[in-house]
């Protein structure tokens, strides 16, 4: 009678115990397939940019032939970045690099009256800003996610589990900029 | 809710027919037809009354880049419909009953006056409410408010007219009654409104977290506050779901502010955003309690500890441009923008002249021709 009702309390505490390790389990691989989709979603923003340099390309050159150097800058940031294939974080330093090329360019742009007026430039301009905010957005997200994750990985009894089955690593998209990395300024 | 709705229509079973479980059973049945209809157009009756109309990304581009920035920062799984209201207050609304099936609504007079910041800062609030859940659960006590509402107003007239008649039941149950019919009402809106405000300064605190950005909120609100125009479309109900109360302009219910106004205090709001030293929930938390006093704020708990901002909202790299002012010009043509929209969605008809005057003709104008008021020219409709 004693010997069965300890086994009982043994297969329940193996059945909890089991139970708990797949929980677990689930929840880092929920966690771990956001960070994917988050990442996901920079590339999707970052072939939008991509794509759209050329459209601008086109339509600033018959303005502004004086700036040459400007020009090129952006379509070689443009290229190095495309082929870029490695990580989090030198992908990031190839796009951020394009992102202050991109930076020039619109400012080089505001000496140029009749460029501005262009409806087409003027389209360009919004689409290229709503890209650059989305990669932002995308990249803050993929970062949450990642923190998360990381989180999630270290607290016991989870690193444990993370052992057993190797979970992969995944590193920030950080910045390098340093003017990017201070706090927008608060006006009143 | 549900509690203070199912005594609510006991008591109504017990006076009619001298049975709770009557009243009870015709509540359940009534509550579950009445959330049948909510969760299936619900959001498309809301959106109708209050004469929103659904836009796409050619009619303001600016509009919809903003939404999917901030789908993209809230990480929703699916892109809201986008409205616009053809009304000259400055507001905002979601609704829709999951993230996958939600819609954003904004004022013709909120795009006019916002810039892209502001706008950004309203729209994450919106997106917050919808991330939360927030719309499925403010359509439902909706609804039980409403049928509480629409119940007790029924009852209490047909109580009227048959008060002679009746000679049935104690006194006492008949006060029961009343009490249950005046008070069911006012604690159910009272509950509600306590639900809406906990939720608006949750919304804030996440639309700080998905901009980065507090005082693109905190200015809209401003901007929004300091209007005076009325809302129209609003009523007692939906007003919950409004960003800013669009029903506000009462200086009794400014002075019952904290029972029975729908939000909080909008320069509270406004002072918390401005306070935040930083921009992730503690700091929200930590403003909260400087500026209310209270020690338990509406976002305590809901912290994803560790998140903190690893990224500032740098992008701007472009958009820094916007000045903080928008210049007339700027104005005049969002007005222009948005009113074309509007006559758009209203079946109006457009000839462009050659002289560059877009002529527009309502839906119900029968003639065949018209002159143009600038150069005279013909054209036939």
């Amino acid at each position: 009678m004693g010997g069965n009702t300890l086994t009982l309390i043994g297969v329940a505490a193996a059945i909890i115990f089991i139970l708990l390790i797949i929980r677990i389990y689930n929840s880092l691989i929920a966690k771990k397939n956001q960070v994917k989709n988050a990442w996901a979603q920079i590339e999707v923003q970052l072939k939008r940019r991509y794509d759209l340099i050329p459209n601008l390309m086109e339509t600033v050159k018959g303005y502004m032939e004086h700036e040459r150097a400007t020009l090129e800058a952006v379509v070689k940031a443009r290229q190095i970045a495309m082929s870029s294939q490695g990580d989090a974080k030198s992908q990031a330093n190839a796009e951020n690099i394009l992102t202050g090329t991109l930076k020039s360019l619109f400012a080089v742009a505001e000496n140029y009256p009749d460029l501005k007026a262009n409806q087409n430039f003027l389209a360009l301009q919004e689409e290229l800003a709503t890209t650059e905010n989305k990669i932002s957005f995308a990249r803050q997200f993929y970062n949450d996610c990642v923190m998360n994750y990381n989180t999630e990985k270290e607290i016991f009894p989870n690193n444990v589990i993370v052992e057993v089955f190797r979970f992969e690593n995944f590193t920030m998209f950080e910045i390098t900029d340093n003017e990017e990395r201070q706090a927008p300024k608060v006006q009143f | 809710m549900l509690i203070i709705f199912a005594m609510f229509m006991s008591a109504v079973g017990l006076y009619f027919v001298n049975d709770v479980l009557f009243g009870l059973l015709i509540g359940i049945v009534v509550w579950i037809v009445m959330c049948l209809i909510t969760y299936f157009s619900g959001d498309k009756m809301f959106l109708s009354s209050a004469g929103a109309k659904k836009i796409t990304k050619e009619d303001f581009p600016v509009l919809y880049d903003v939404v999917e920035e901030m789908k993209i920062a809230s990480g929703l799984p699916k892109m809201p419909d986008i409205y616009i209201i053809d009304e000259d207050a400055p507001n905002a609304f979601a609704t829709g009953r999951s993230p996958e099936s939600a819609s954003v609504a904004v004022t013709r007079g909120l795009l006019v006056r916002l810039n892209r910041q502001e706008l950004q800062g309203v729209i994450a609030h919106e997106m917050a409410h919808i991330a939360n859940s927030d719309i499925l659960v403010m359509l439902y006590t909706g609804t039980i408010l409403g049928t509480i509402v629409l119940m007790s107003d029924i009852l209490l007239r047909s109580r009227i007219n048959t008060r002679s008649s009746s000679g049935k039941g104690g006194g006492y149950i008949i006060i029961l009654y009343l009490l249950a019919l005046i008070l069911g009402p006012i604690c159910a809106q009272l509950i509600y409104l306590a639900i809406s405000r906990k939720r608006e300064y949750l919304a804030d605190a996440c639309a700080a977290q998905f901009t980065r950005y507090p005082m693109g909120l905190a200015n809209a609100l401003m901007k929004i506050s300091s209007n005076t125009d009325e809302m129209k479309s609003a009523n007692n109900v939906t007003a919950a779901m409004y960003i800013v109360n669009p029903l506000k302009f009462d200086k009794v219910t400014k002075k019952l502010n904290d029972l029975s106004s729908t939000h909080p205090s909008t320069q509270e709001r406004i002072k918390i955003l401005t306070k935040m030293a930083n921009v992730d929930f503690e700091s929200y938390e930590k403003a909260f309690k400087a500026i209310t006093h209270k020690s338990q704020s509406p976002v305590t708990g809901k912290m994803s500890k560790g998140v903190s901002w690893a990224v500032p909202l740098a992008a701007a790299a472009i958009s820094t441009a916007i000045p903080e002012e928008e210049p007339p010009e700027v104005k005049i043509q969002k007005h222009r923008q948005t009113e074309n929209i509007m006559w758009k969605y209203n079946d109006y008809i457009f000839i462009e002249c050659e002289c560059g005057t877009k002529l527009k003709f309502p839906p119900e104008y029968k003639g065949m021709e018209m002159k143009c008021p600038h150069c005279k020219k013909v054209h036939f409709v």
